[in-house]
């Protein structure tokens, strides 16, 4: 019955639900220079999807337009419910760790709602603590409660871990997944670490010189990956400029024969 | 080596007191051998008696209160308004159109030159004296606080906005926090300015105060009073810079200096 169905609708819809993020023939200008030029991206509810581009592919105004700071004059369909973490967390430093959380919260219980995110993001024994004392890795876990408290339908993260050391990346990582788990916000993680994208996202987009440069589903599930990494690795970092054949990091750079 | 110096005893005359109190000593032997005569210079020993008499009989308080009231008023006036006008000029642009460029005119003229013109508009009476500390006071928080709205870092106030905060809001919780540090700092300029205002703007015709005193122990040469006055005038700047300093310990407790302190 259903190979029926499937025949007589020869294009099914790709994506069920509505995207939640659209934005067609979207372009941007400063001045004579195309930063964003013609481009089309749609983002479903609860994907996780990552955009790799190098510096200056106009990743920085793509995700301040999502982010809202630019205005999106035309062509843009962003959810009024968002929120961003950014690479260099940009707490205010003279307000207590808390007081981030709940920044522009309205509310009797801010306290209560603030340490509640503050434990999901494991930092609930440092609520009083001014930002500037804390570490890399924490200032990054404030800054994602501080997202999280508004109970996005879109987070947008900007390089969040680039600044972080491996290890404690390893563990914001986990810590993004399981928060992702939890609440199903779409993601837009903005990177340019092809590790990271890989590990993290559904669906990979290459972004480069104001436009969608190439589009990679990551085809495993999480946790099951190994298969697919070494050829997704080369393809992305081909997009990217950078042509490989072997896909295997160690192997990538001055090969002895 | 190192360590051994670092442990090393300091010598006597290592220290930073000694060469303050060498000076002192020397400053009364000169005094008691007849070297300096009281005319030129009282003597420590002297000095610190007719402080002991001033202080008994009332007076230093009474002129002390009446320098500080000068103070003080022409402090509020000029912090208040240096602060309106820094707002208004760091807020809005066409505050700072219209305001900026007077006061950098302003700039080029030194407050003590006004003093004739303040003289011949508001008299010789007190408007005159708490008008030059008011309008001294008022440049370096206007100055201070516009440049500090003005250097607000932009990735806060872009973070802030993106979650969504109003521009009142804005202004609020990210532009005056981030401005304060540079408002005290002007606070500390206009401090000091204020206690060199009251000096000069006590020359004119004071018949109370700390310049009065000075200028009436001149007439008789009591070089004793004057160098009791200079001593308040010097206790001044340091209760002003101390004040500012325990503003900003309370006010700026974030700031990674102060938090390490």
């Amino acid at each position: 019955m259903s190979e029926v169905l499937r025949i007589s609708f020869p294009e099914p819809p790709v994506r069920e639900p509505e995207p939640i993020v659209r934005l067609q023939g979207f372009s941007r200008h400063f001045g004579e220079t195309r930063v964003l030029d013609d481009l089309d991206l749609a983002i479903a509810p609860g994907e996780f999807v990552a955009l790799l581009g190098r510096s200056g592919s106009g990743k920085t105004t793509l995700l301040r337009t999502l982010a809202g700071l630019d205005e999106a004059n035309g062509g843009a369909v962003i959810p009024a419910s968002r929120a961003t973490v950014f690479q260099d967390a940009r707490l205010l430093p003279w307000k207590r760790v808390w007081q981030n959380v709940v920044l522009g919260v309205a509310g009797e219980d801010r306290r209560q709602r603030a340490e509640e995110a503050l434990r999901e993001v494991g930092l609930e024994h440092r609520p009083d603590a001014w930002p500037l004392t804390l570490s890399g890795g924490e200032a990054q876990r404030a800054s994602l409660a501080r997202a999280l408290i508004r109970k996005p339908e879109l987070l947008l993260l900007d390089e969040p871990f680039a600044a972080l050391d491996a290890l404690t990346r390893i563990r914001m990582h986990a810590l993004v997944l399981s928060l992702w788990r939890r609440h199903k916000p779409a993601v837009l993680l903005v990177t340019h670490d092809v590790e990271e994208a890989m590990a993290l996202a559904d669906r990979i987009l290459v972004l480069d010189a104001g436009r969608i440069a190439a589009e990679e589903p990551v085809a495993a599930p999480r946790g099951q990956r190994a298969s697919v990494v070494r050829p997704l690795r080369a393809r992305l970092l081909g997009h990217l400029g950078l042509q490989t054949d072997g896909g295997v990091y160690a192997d990538l750079i001055g090969r002895d024969t | 080596m190192m360590r051994a110096d670092n442990l090393r005893r300091k010598m006597p005359w290592e220290r930073r007191w000694v060469s303050p109190v060498l000076l002192l000593l020397l400053w009364q032997a000169g005094s008691s051998i007849g070297a300096i005569p009281a005319r030129i210079l009282a003597s420590p020993v002297s000095v610190l008696g007719e402080l002991g008499s001033m202080l008994g009989s009332g007076a230093l308080a009474h002129h002390l209160m009446v320098s500080l009231l000068r103070v003080a008023l022409g402090l509020a006036i000029g912090v208040g308004s240096g602060t309106a006008l820094g707002l208004l000029a760091g807020l809005s642009r066409t505050g700072d159109a219209a305001i900026d460029p007077l006061v950098q005119i302003k700039r080029t003229i030194p407050v003590v030159a006004l003093t004739p013109l303040f003289i011949v508009w508001f008299g010789i009476g007190e408007a005159t004296k708490i008008g030059l500390i008011a309008f001294a006071t008022a440049f370096p928080v206007y100055l201070n606080l516009h440049q500090g709205i003005r250097g607000v870092d932009r990735r806060l106030l872009d973070a802030a906005r993106s979650f969504g905060l109003s521009r009142l809001q804005l202004v609020w919780h990210v532009v005056l926090p981030g401005a304060l540090p540079s408002l005290l700092v002007g606070l500390r300029y206009a401090l000091s300015v204020a206690v060199l205002m009251l000096v000069i703007a006590e020359q004119v015709n004071a018949t109370s105060g700390l310049g009065y005193l000075i200028n009436d122990a001149r007439e008789t040469m009591r070089t004793d009073i004057i160098v009791v006055c200079l001593m308040i005038y010097a206790l001044l700047g340091l209760g002003g810079d101390w004040l500012v300093r325990s503003i900003e310990a309370r006010a700026l407790a974030w700031r990674p200096a102060l938090l390490e302190a």
